[in-house]
Protein backbone atom coordinates (compact mmCIF):
# COMPACT_ATOMS: atom_id res chain seq x y z
CA UNK A 1 0.00 0.00 0.00
CA UNK A 2 1.29 3.42 -0.82
CA UNK A 3 2.19 6.00 1.82
CA UNK A 4 0.26 8.84 0.21
CA UNK A 5 -2.82 8.03 -1.81
CA UNK A 6 -4.77 10.78 -3.52
CA UNK A 7 -7.91 10.06 -5.51
CA UNK A 8 -9.88 12.40 -7.78
CA UNK A 9 -8.81 15.48 -5.86
CA UNK A 10 -10.61 18.58 -7.12
CA UNK A 11 -10.52 22.11 -5.80
CA UNK A 12 -12.59 25.04 -6.98
CA UNK A 13 -12.08 28.65 -5.90
CA UNK A 14 -15.42 30.15 -6.85
CA UNK A 15 -15.72 29.32 -10.52
CA UNK A 16 -12.00 28.76 -10.97
CA UNK A 17 -10.82 25.19 -11.07
CA UNK A 18 -7.41 25.14 -9.37
CA UNK A 19 -7.01 21.38 -9.41
CA UNK A 20 -9.12 18.80 -11.20
CA UNK A 21 -9.27 15.03 -10.73
CA UNK A 22 -5.73 14.78 -9.45
CA UNK A 23 -4.48 11.27 -8.63
CA UNK A 24 -1.30 10.18 -6.94
CA UNK A 25 0.04 7.02 -5.34
CA UNK A 26 3.32 7.75 -3.65
CA UNK A 27 5.43 4.92 -2.25
CA UNK A 28 7.70 5.06 0.73
CA UNK A 29 11.12 6.72 0.11
CA UNK A 30 10.16 8.01 -3.33
CA UNK A 31 11.22 11.47 -4.52
CA UNK A 32 8.56 12.98 -6.72
CA UNK A 33 9.03 16.25 -8.56
CA UNK A 34 6.08 18.41 -9.54
CA UNK A 35 6.64 21.08 -12.15
CA UNK A 36 4.38 23.33 -14.11
CA UNK A 37 3.87 26.96 -15.05
CA UNK A 38 2.77 29.50 -12.44
CA UNK A 39 -0.84 29.01 -11.40
CA UNK A 40 -0.89 25.36 -12.41
CA UNK A 41 -2.14 24.25 -9.01
CA UNK A 42 1.07 22.98 -7.43
CA UNK A 43 0.89 24.94 -4.19
CA UNK A 44 -2.87 24.33 -4.03
CA UNK A 45 -2.04 20.63 -3.98
CA UNK A 46 0.27 21.13 -0.99
CA UNK A 47 -2.35 23.21 0.77
CA UNK A 48 -4.88 20.41 0.26
CA UNK A 49 -2.54 17.68 1.52
CA UNK A 50 -1.73 19.69 4.65
CA UNK A 51 -5.36 20.61 5.34
CA UNK A 52 -5.05 24.37 4.79
CA UNK A 53 -7.84 24.00 2.22
CA UNK A 54 -10.61 21.43 2.34
CA UNK A 55 -11.04 19.82 -1.08
CA UNK A 56 -14.20 20.37 -3.10
CA UNK A 57 -14.09 16.69 -4.04
CA UNK A 58 -11.84 13.70 -3.69
CA UNK A 59 -9.91 11.93 -0.98
CA UNK A 60 -6.42 12.00 0.52
CA UNK A 61 -5.08 9.07 2.52
CA UNK A 62 -1.85 9.17 4.50
CA UNK A 63 -0.59 5.69 5.44
CA UNK A 64 -4.14 4.40 5.03
CA UNK A 65 -5.76 7.13 7.13
CA UNK A 66 -8.27 9.38 5.37
CA UNK A 67 -7.55 12.99 6.37
CA UNK A 68 -11.13 14.12 5.71
CA UNK A 69 -12.02 16.76 8.27
CA UNK A 70 -8.75 16.61 10.22
CA UNK A 71 -7.17 19.93 11.14
CA UNK A 72 -3.72 20.91 9.91
CA UNK A 73 -2.06 20.08 13.20
CA UNK A 74 -3.58 16.59 13.23
CA UNK A 75 -2.39 15.99 9.67
CA UNK A 76 1.11 17.13 10.63
CA UNK A 77 1.04 14.64 13.50
CA UNK A 78 0.28 11.90 10.95
CA UNK A 79 3.66 12.62 9.41
CA UNK A 80 3.39 15.35 6.79
CA UNK A 81 5.59 18.43 7.01
CA UNK A 82 6.13 21.23 4.56
CA UNK A 83 8.07 24.35 3.73
CA UNK A 84 6.75 27.41 1.97
CA UNK A 85 7.29 29.06 -1.38
CA UNK A 86 7.90 32.43 0.27
CA UNK A 87 9.70 31.62 3.53
CA UNK A 88 7.31 31.75 6.48
CA UNK A 89 9.37 31.53 9.65
CA UNK A 90 8.30 32.83 13.05
CA UNK A 91 10.31 35.98 12.43
CA UNK A 92 10.49 37.56 15.87
CA UNK A 93 11.32 34.28 17.62
CA UNK A 94 14.75 32.79 18.03
CA UNK A 95 16.11 30.14 15.68
CA UNK A 96 15.93 27.61 18.52
CA UNK A 97 12.31 28.48 19.32
CA UNK A 98 11.34 28.10 15.67
CA UNK A 99 12.49 24.49 15.82
CA UNK A 100 11.18 23.86 19.34
CA UNK A 101 7.66 24.96 18.41
CA UNK A 102 7.46 22.19 15.83
CA UNK A 103 7.77 19.57 18.60
CA UNK A 104 4.40 20.59 20.01
CA UNK A 105 2.34 17.48 19.28
CA UNK A 106 5.11 14.99 20.04
CA UNK A 107 5.20 15.99 23.69
CA UNK A 108 2.03 15.33 25.58
CA UNK A 109 2.46 17.03 28.95
CA UNK A 110 -0.57 18.79 30.38
CA UNK A 111 -0.67 22.58 30.96
CA UNK A 112 -0.95 21.99 34.71
CA UNK A 113 2.25 19.93 34.57
CA UNK A 114 3.87 22.93 32.90
CA UNK A 115 2.54 25.32 35.56
CA UNK A 116 3.89 23.17 38.39
CA UNK A 117 7.10 22.29 36.52
CA UNK A 118 6.56 18.57 37.06
CA UNK A 119 9.19 15.93 36.40
CA UNK A 120 7.52 14.90 33.15
CA UNK A 121 7.55 18.51 31.97
CA UNK A 122 11.27 18.81 32.68
CA UNK A 123 12.29 15.59 30.93
CA UNK A 124 10.15 16.32 27.88
CA UNK A 125 11.39 19.91 27.61
CA UNK A 126 14.97 18.66 27.80
CA UNK A 127 14.23 16.15 25.05
CA UNK A 128 12.85 18.97 22.90
CA UNK A 129 15.95 21.10 23.44
CA UNK A 130 18.36 18.26 22.72
CA UNK A 131 16.55 17.19 19.57
CA UNK A 132 16.34 20.81 18.38
CA UNK A 133 20.07 21.30 18.83
CA UNK A 134 20.75 18.04 16.96
CA UNK A 135 18.71 19.34 14.03
CA UNK A 136 20.32 22.79 14.08
CA UNK A 137 23.71 21.09 14.20
CA UNK A 138 22.85 18.91 11.20
CA UNK A 139 21.97 22.00 9.19
CA UNK A 140 25.02 23.90 10.44
CA UNK A 141 23.04 26.74 12.04
CA UNK A 142 23.55 25.81 15.69
CA UNK A 143 25.74 28.84 16.35
CA UNK A 144 22.84 31.16 15.43
CA UNK A 145 20.34 29.56 17.82
CA UNK A 146 19.82 32.75 19.86
CA UNK A 147 19.39 34.96 16.81
CA UNK A 148 15.92 36.07 15.69
CA UNK A 149 14.90 34.09 12.63
CA UNK A 150 14.39 37.29 10.62
CA UNK A 151 18.08 38.21 11.04
CA UNK A 152 19.39 35.11 9.28
CA UNK A 153 20.60 35.44 5.69
CA UNK A 154 18.24 34.10 3.05
CA UNK A 155 20.00 30.79 2.46
CA UNK A 156 20.06 29.96 6.15
CA UNK A 157 16.40 30.89 6.48
CA UNK A 158 15.65 28.24 3.85
CA UNK A 159 17.66 25.73 5.87
CA UNK A 160 15.95 26.71 9.10
CA UNK A 161 12.59 26.21 7.45
CA UNK A 162 13.54 22.68 6.44
CA UNK A 163 14.94 22.01 9.92
CA UNK A 164 11.69 23.22 11.45
CA UNK A 165 9.68 20.96 9.15
CA UNK A 166 11.85 17.98 10.10
CA UNK A 167 11.33 18.73 13.80
CA UNK A 168 7.72 17.56 13.42
CA UNK A 169 9.15 14.08 12.73
CA UNK A 170 7.58 13.65 9.30
CA UNK A 171 7.40 10.66 6.97
CA UNK A 172 6.53 12.84 4.01
CA UNK A 173 8.28 16.16 3.38
CA UNK A 174 6.71 18.65 1.00
CA UNK A 175 9.20 21.18 -0.36
CA UNK A 176 7.65 24.18 -2.09
CA UNK A 177 10.22 25.78 -4.39
CA UNK A 178 13.20 25.45 -2.05
CA UNK A 179 15.57 26.78 -4.70
CA UNK A 180 13.67 30.01 -5.35
CA UNK A 181 16.11 32.91 -5.33
CA UNK A 182 19.24 30.76 -5.20
CA UNK A 183 22.26 30.98 -7.46
CA UNK A 184 23.64 27.89 -9.27
CA UNK A 185 26.23 27.07 -6.62
CA UNK A 186 23.65 27.36 -3.84
CA UNK A 187 21.39 25.06 -5.86
CA UNK A 188 24.20 22.49 -5.92
CA UNK A 189 24.36 22.70 -2.14
CA UNK A 190 20.60 22.33 -1.87
CA UNK A 191 20.72 19.28 -4.11
CA UNK A 192 23.16 17.59 -1.75
CA UNK A 193 21.13 18.68 1.26
CA UNK A 194 17.88 17.22 -0.07
CA UNK A 195 19.58 13.92 -0.91
CA UNK A 196 21.22 13.96 2.52
CA UNK A 197 18.08 14.54 4.57
CA UNK A 198 16.16 12.01 2.50
CA UNK A 199 18.65 9.31 3.52
CA UNK A 200 19.25 10.52 7.08
CA UNK A 201 15.61 10.93 8.06
CA UNK A 202 14.19 8.18 5.80
CA UNK A 203 11.85 10.57 4.06
CA UNK A 204 9.49 10.49 1.16
CA UNK A 205 9.79 13.81 -0.62
CA UNK A 206 7.54 15.78 -2.93
CA UNK A 207 9.37 18.68 -4.52
CA UNK A 208 7.77 21.62 -6.30
CA UNK A 209 10.37 23.46 -8.30
CA UNK A 210 10.97 25.74 -11.23
CA UNK A 211 14.71 25.17 -11.39
CA UNK A 212 14.93 22.43 -14.02
CA UNK A 213 18.55 21.72 -13.11
CA UNK A 214 17.47 20.67 -9.64
CA UNK A 215 14.38 18.71 -10.63
CA UNK A 216 15.99 16.82 -13.48
CA UNK A 217 18.99 15.91 -11.33
CA UNK A 218 17.30 14.70 -8.24
CA UNK A 219 13.84 13.32 -9.01
CA UNK A 220 13.08 9.75 -9.99
CA UNK A 221 9.60 10.61 -11.14
CA UNK A 222 8.16 13.90 -12.35
CA UNK A 223 4.59 15.08 -12.75
CA UNK A 224 3.79 18.07 -14.88
CA UNK A 225 0.75 20.13 -13.94
CA UNK A 226 -0.93 22.69 -16.15
CA UNK A 227 -4.25 24.44 -15.43
CA UNK A 228 -4.94 22.07 -12.56
CA UNK A 229 -4.48 18.76 -14.31
CA UNK A 230 -1.57 16.40 -14.88
CA UNK A 231 -0.44 16.66 -18.48
CA UNK A 232 2.54 14.33 -18.23
CA UNK A 233 4.19 11.94 -15.84
CA UNK A 234 7.40 9.95 -16.05
CA UNK A 235 11.16 9.90 -15.62
CA UNK A 236 13.13 13.12 -16.20
CA UNK A 237 14.19 11.93 -19.66
CA UNK A 238 10.62 11.19 -20.74
CA UNK A 239 9.44 14.57 -19.48
CA UNK A 240 12.16 16.49 -21.30
CA UNK A 241 11.00 15.08 -24.63
CA UNK A 242 7.28 15.25 -24.03
CA UNK A 243 5.54 17.43 -26.62
CA UNK A 244 2.75 18.57 -24.26
CA UNK A 245 5.26 19.74 -21.67
CA UNK A 246 7.26 21.72 -24.18
CA UNK A 247 4.01 23.28 -25.36
CA UNK A 248 2.97 24.26 -21.82
CA UNK A 249 6.30 25.91 -21.10
CA UNK A 250 7.32 27.35 -24.47
CA UNK A 251 4.06 27.56 -26.39
CA UNK A 252 2.97 25.88 -29.60
CA UNK A 253 5.14 25.98 -32.68
CA UNK A 254 3.44 27.97 -35.41
CA UNK A 255 2.50 25.79 -38.32
CA UNK B 1 8.11 51.15 61.34
CA UNK B 2 4.83 52.66 60.34
CA UNK B 3 3.88 52.47 56.71
CA UNK B 4 1.58 55.22 55.76
CA UNK B 5 -1.96 54.03 54.91
CA UNK B 6 -2.01 55.94 51.67
CA UNK B 7 1.27 54.40 50.60
CA UNK B 8 -0.06 50.89 51.36
CA UNK B 9 -3.19 51.59 49.34
CA UNK B 10 -1.13 52.64 46.33
CA UNK B 11 0.99 49.49 46.66
CA UNK B 12 -2.17 47.38 46.62
CA UNK B 13 -3.45 49.18 43.51
CA UNK B 14 -0.10 48.54 41.86
CA UNK B 15 -0.30 44.83 42.74
CA UNK B 16 -3.83 44.48 41.37
CA UNK B 17 -2.87 46.34 38.22
CA UNK B 18 0.17 44.10 37.75
CA UNK B 19 -2.11 41.05 37.89
CA UNK B 20 -4.42 42.66 35.31
CA UNK B 21 -1.63 43.73 32.97
CA UNK B 22 0.32 40.45 33.09
CA UNK B 23 -2.80 38.39 32.47
CA UNK B 24 -3.90 40.55 29.54
CA UNK B 25 -0.37 40.45 28.16
CA UNK B 26 -0.77 36.70 27.74
CA UNK B 27 -3.57 37.25 25.20
CA UNK B 28 -2.55 40.55 23.59
CA UNK B 29 1.21 40.34 23.88
CA UNK B 30 2.28 36.72 23.70
CA UNK B 31 -0.58 35.39 21.59
CA UNK B 32 -1.03 38.60 19.59
CA UNK B 33 -4.83 38.56 19.73
CA UNK B 34 -6.55 41.83 20.47
CA UNK B 35 -8.82 41.43 23.48
CA UNK B 36 -10.44 44.67 24.68
CA UNK B 37 -12.82 43.19 27.23
CA UNK B 38 -10.52 42.35 30.10
CA UNK B 39 -12.60 44.38 32.57
CA UNK B 40 -15.51 42.06 31.81
CA UNK B 41 -13.60 39.18 33.40
CA UNK B 42 -12.71 41.45 36.30
CA UNK B 43 -16.37 42.22 36.83
CA UNK B 44 -17.25 38.52 36.94
CA UNK B 45 -14.61 37.84 39.60
CA UNK B 46 -15.57 40.91 41.61
CA UNK B 47 -19.29 40.13 41.69
CA UNK B 48 -18.97 36.39 42.29
CA UNK B 49 -16.52 36.76 45.17
CA UNK B 50 -18.47 39.68 46.71
CA UNK B 51 -21.76 37.79 46.48
CA UNK B 52 -20.10 34.85 48.22
CA UNK B 53 -18.60 36.84 51.10
CA UNK B 54 -21.67 39.05 51.63
CA UNK B 55 -24.61 36.76 50.93
CA UNK B 56 -23.43 33.21 51.39
CA UNK B 57 -20.42 32.71 53.62
CA UNK B 58 -20.93 32.99 57.43
CA UNK B 59 -19.39 36.24 58.60
CA UNK B 60 -17.47 34.70 61.54
CA UNK B 61 -15.18 32.70 59.27
CA UNK B 62 -14.70 35.25 56.54
CA UNK B 63 -10.97 35.63 57.12
CA UNK B 64 -10.48 31.97 56.28
CA UNK B 65 -13.10 31.82 53.56
CA UNK B 66 -11.91 34.96 51.78
CA UNK B 67 -9.26 33.12 49.68
CA UNK B 68 -11.92 30.56 48.75
CA UNK B 69 -14.25 33.34 47.59
CA UNK B 70 -11.46 34.94 45.56
CA UNK B 71 -10.56 31.63 43.91
CA UNK B 72 -14.21 30.82 43.12
CA UNK B 73 -14.53 34.30 41.58
CA UNK B 74 -11.47 33.54 39.47
CA UNK B 75 -12.88 30.17 38.42
CA UNK B 76 -16.22 31.71 37.42
CA UNK B 77 -14.31 34.21 35.34
CA UNK B 78 -12.19 31.43 33.82
CA UNK B 79 -15.37 29.61 32.80
CA UNK B 80 -16.49 32.71 30.90
CA UNK B 81 -13.00 32.96 29.42
CA UNK B 82 -13.50 29.45 28.09
CA UNK B 83 -16.65 30.60 26.29
CA UNK B 84 -14.94 33.71 24.87
CA UNK B 85 -12.10 31.48 23.58
CA UNK B 86 -14.46 29.73 21.18
CA UNK B 87 -15.00 32.66 18.78
CA UNK B 88 -11.22 33.13 18.76
CA UNK B 89 -10.90 29.83 16.85
CA UNK B 90 -12.45 31.39 13.79
CA UNK B 91 -11.65 35.07 14.03
CA UNK B 92 -8.73 37.20 15.08
CA UNK B 93 -7.38 40.75 15.01
CA UNK B 94 -9.92 43.55 14.71
CA UNK B 95 -12.80 41.12 14.53
CA UNK B 96 -11.91 39.37 17.77
CA UNK B 97 -11.62 42.83 19.33
CA UNK B 98 -15.27 43.42 18.43
CA UNK B 99 -16.24 40.07 19.96
CA UNK B 100 -14.47 40.83 23.26
CA UNK B 101 -15.87 44.37 23.27
CA UNK B 102 -19.36 42.93 22.89
CA UNK B 103 -18.64 40.47 25.67
CA UNK B 104 -17.68 43.35 27.98
CA UNK B 105 -20.98 45.11 27.21
CA UNK B 106 -22.98 41.91 27.72
CA UNK B 107 -21.67 41.20 31.23
CA UNK B 108 -22.24 44.82 32.23
CA UNK B 109 -25.84 44.91 31.09
CA UNK B 110 -26.44 41.45 32.55
CA UNK B 111 -25.38 42.67 36.00
CA UNK B 112 -27.24 45.96 35.60
CA UNK B 113 -30.41 43.91 35.29
CA UNK B 114 -29.76 41.66 38.27
CA UNK B 115 -31.64 43.20 41.17
CA UNK B 116 -30.29 40.69 43.68
CA UNK B 117 -26.83 42.15 43.06
CA UNK B 118 -27.96 45.75 43.25
CA UNK B 119 -28.31 46.27 39.51
CA UNK B 120 -26.92 49.56 38.23
CA UNK B 121 -26.82 50.98 41.77
CA UNK B 122 -23.96 48.71 42.61
CA UNK B 123 -23.22 46.22 45.33
CA UNK B 124 -21.77 46.82 48.77
CA UNK B 125 -21.42 45.31 52.20
CA UNK B 126 -18.07 43.64 51.68
CA UNK B 127 -15.61 43.78 54.53
CA UNK B 128 -12.19 45.20 53.78
CA UNK B 129 -10.67 41.73 53.53
CA UNK B 130 -7.96 42.57 51.01
CA UNK B 131 -4.69 43.51 52.64
CA UNK B 132 -1.21 44.12 51.35
CA UNK B 133 -0.11 40.54 52.08
CA UNK B 134 -2.91 38.94 50.08
CA UNK B 135 -2.27 41.26 47.13
CA UNK B 136 1.44 40.44 47.17
CA UNK B 137 0.78 36.69 47.37
CA UNK B 138 -1.64 36.79 44.43
CA UNK B 139 0.68 38.99 42.39
CA UNK B 140 3.51 36.51 42.87
CA UNK B 141 1.27 33.55 42.03
CA UNK B 142 0.07 35.32 38.90
CA UNK B 143 3.59 36.17 37.71
CA UNK B 144 4.81 32.61 38.40
CA UNK B 145 1.90 30.93 36.62
CA UNK B 146 2.15 33.18 33.57
CA UNK B 147 5.92 32.73 33.44
CA UNK B 148 5.62 28.94 33.66
CA UNK B 149 2.95 28.93 30.98
CA UNK B 150 4.91 31.19 28.67
CA UNK B 151 8.09 29.14 28.96
CA UNK B 152 6.45 25.86 27.97
CA UNK B 153 5.28 24.39 24.67
CA UNK B 154 1.97 26.22 25.18
CA UNK B 155 3.60 29.62 25.53
CA UNK B 156 5.78 28.99 22.51
CA UNK B 157 2.63 27.87 20.69
CA UNK B 158 0.97 31.16 21.64
CA UNK B 159 3.94 33.10 20.26
CA UNK B 160 3.79 31.03 17.08
CA UNK B 161 0.12 32.01 16.75
CA UNK B 162 1.16 35.66 17.04
CA UNK B 163 3.79 35.29 14.34
CA UNK B 164 1.77 33.22 11.84
CA UNK B 165 -1.27 31.24 12.88
CA UNK B 166 -1.54 29.06 9.77
CA UNK B 167 2.10 28.05 9.95
CA UNK B 168 1.76 27.37 13.69
CA UNK B 169 -1.01 24.92 12.88
CA UNK B 170 1.09 23.32 10.14
CA UNK B 171 3.99 22.91 12.56
CA UNK B 172 1.73 20.70 14.70
CA UNK B 173 0.74 23.37 17.25
CA UNK B 174 -2.78 22.61 18.45
CA UNK B 175 -3.91 26.24 18.18
CA UNK B 176 -7.33 25.58 19.75
CA UNK B 177 -5.80 24.02 22.83
CA UNK B 178 -3.34 26.91 23.20
CA UNK B 179 -6.08 29.54 22.79
CA UNK B 180 -8.38 27.86 25.31
CA UNK B 181 -5.68 27.66 27.97
CA UNK B 182 -4.42 31.18 27.34
CA UNK B 183 -7.94 32.60 27.68
CA UNK B 184 -8.74 30.49 30.75
CA UNK B 185 -5.56 31.47 32.60
CA UNK B 186 -5.83 35.11 31.58
CA UNK B 187 -9.46 35.46 32.62
CA UNK B 188 -8.86 33.52 35.85
CA UNK B 189 -6.37 36.15 37.02
CA UNK B 190 -8.55 39.02 35.82
CA UNK B 191 -11.27 37.54 38.04
CA UNK B 192 -8.84 37.31 40.95
CA UNK B 193 -7.88 40.96 40.49
CA UNK B 194 -11.57 41.91 40.40
CA UNK B 195 -12.22 40.05 43.66
CA UNK B 196 -9.27 41.71 45.37
CA UNK B 197 -10.34 45.16 44.19
CA UNK B 198 -13.93 44.63 45.34
CA UNK B 199 -12.80 43.72 48.85
CA UNK B 200 -10.44 46.67 48.92
CA UNK B 201 -12.75 49.51 47.95
CA UNK B 202 -15.83 47.73 49.37
CA UNK B 203 -18.17 48.97 46.68
CA UNK B 204 -18.60 47.88 43.09
CA UNK B 205 -20.95 48.82 40.32
CA UNK B 206 -21.13 47.51 36.76
CA UNK B 207 -19.96 50.68 35.02
CA UNK B 208 -16.65 50.58 36.93
CA UNK B 209 -15.74 47.61 34.73
CA UNK B 210 -16.58 49.14 31.37
CA UNK B 211 -14.55 49.71 28.27
CA UNK B 212 -12.68 52.56 30.01
CA UNK B 213 -11.27 50.15 32.58
CA UNK B 214 -10.36 47.71 29.79
CA UNK B 215 -8.59 50.56 28.02
CA UNK B 216 -6.61 51.36 31.16
CA UNK B 217 -5.34 47.78 31.25
CA UNK B 218 -4.51 47.89 27.54
CA UNK B 219 -2.48 51.05 28.14
CA UNK B 220 -0.51 49.36 30.93
CA UNK B 221 0.27 46.41 28.65
CA UNK B 222 1.35 48.46 25.64
CA UNK B 223 3.18 51.02 27.74
CA UNK B 224 5.29 48.37 29.43
CA UNK B 225 5.79 46.31 26.33
CA UNK B 226 4.01 43.34 24.78
CA UNK B 227 5.32 39.83 25.29
CA UNK B 228 7.22 40.67 28.47
CA UNK B 229 6.30 40.02 32.09
CA UNK B 230 8.69 42.71 33.29
CA UNK B 231 7.02 45.03 30.79
CA UNK B 232 3.62 44.47 32.37
CA UNK B 233 5.03 45.03 35.86
CA UNK B 234 6.63 48.29 34.75
CA UNK B 235 3.59 49.37 32.76
CA UNK B 236 1.20 48.76 35.66
CA UNK B 237 3.50 50.47 38.16
CA UNK B 238 4.23 53.53 36.04
CA UNK B 239 0.58 53.94 35.11
CA UNK B 240 -0.62 53.73 38.73
CA UNK B 241 2.10 55.96 40.12
CA UNK B 242 1.73 58.57 37.37
CA UNK B 243 -2.01 58.83 38.05
CA UNK B 244 -1.21 59.54 41.72
CA UNK B 245 1.68 61.93 41.12
CA UNK B 246 -0.44 63.96 38.73
CA UNK B 247 -3.34 64.18 41.18
CA UNK B 248 -2.49 67.81 42.24
CA UNK B 249 -3.04 68.88 38.64
CA UNK B 250 -6.72 67.98 39.11
CA UNK B 251 -8.57 68.48 35.85
CA UNK B 252 -5.34 68.85 33.90
CA UNK B 253 -4.36 65.35 34.88
CA UNK B 254 -6.41 63.95 32.02
CA UNK B 255 -4.50 66.17 29.62
CA UNK B 256 -1.01 65.53 30.92
CA UNK B 257 -1.40 61.77 31.34
CA UNK B 258 -2.41 61.06 27.72
CA UNK B 259 0.33 63.43 26.53
CA UNK B 260 2.93 61.45 28.44
CA UNK B 261 1.57 58.30 26.81
CA UNK B 262 1.71 59.83 23.34
CA UNK B 263 5.37 60.75 23.79
CA UNK B 264 6.24 57.36 25.25
CA UNK B 265 4.67 55.69 22.23
CA UNK B 266 6.54 58.02 19.87
CA UNK B 267 9.93 57.22 21.35
CA UNK B 268 9.29 53.64 22.48
CA UNK B 269 6.69 52.41 20.00
CA UNK B 270 6.86 48.82 21.23
CA UNK B 271 6.69 49.67 24.90
CA UNK B 272 9.43 50.02 27.45
CA UNK B 273 10.60 46.39 27.30
CA UNK B 274 9.68 45.75 23.62
CA UNK B 275 9.62 41.92 23.58
CA UNK B 276 12.66 41.69 25.84
CA UNK B 277 12.46 39.98 29.20
CA UNK B 278 14.14 40.72 32.49
CA UNK B 279 16.54 37.88 33.30
CA UNK B 280 14.88 36.93 36.61
CA UNK B 281 11.78 35.83 34.75
CA UNK B 282 13.60 33.58 32.31
CA UNK B 283 13.94 29.98 33.54
CA UNK B 284 17.44 28.48 33.66
CA UNK B 285 16.80 26.03 30.83
CA UNK B 286 16.14 28.90 28.44
CA UNK B 287 19.47 30.61 29.06
CA UNK B 288 21.67 27.93 27.49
Amino acid sequence: MSLLNIKDLTQYFGGLCALSNYNLALDSSELLGIIGPNGAGKTTLFNLITGVYKPTRGSIEIAGIEIGKKTSCEITSLGVARTFQNIRLFNELSVLDNVRIAHYSQKKYHPLQALFRSKRFNTEENEIINHSFELLNFFGIKEFHKESAKNLPYGLQRKLEIARALATNPKILLLDEPAAGMNPSEIQGLLKLIRGIKEEFKLTVILIEHQMRLVMNICERIQVLNFGSVIAEGTPREIQNNAKVIEAYLGKENS
Amino acid sequence: MIINDYFTLILMYIGINIILATSLNLINGYMGEFSVGHAGFMLTGAYVSSALTVLLFPSNYLIFLFPVAIILGGLASALIGLIVAIPSFKTRGDYLAIVTFAFNMIVISAVQNMDALGGARGFMGMDRLTNLASVIVWTIICILVIRNFVYSKFGRGAEAIREDEIVADLMSVNTREVKIWAFVISSFFAGIAGGLLAHLIQYINPSMFGILKSTDILIMVYLGGVGSIMGSILGATIFTVLLEILRPLQMWRMVVMPLILVFLMLFLPRGIMSLKEFKWFIPKREKK
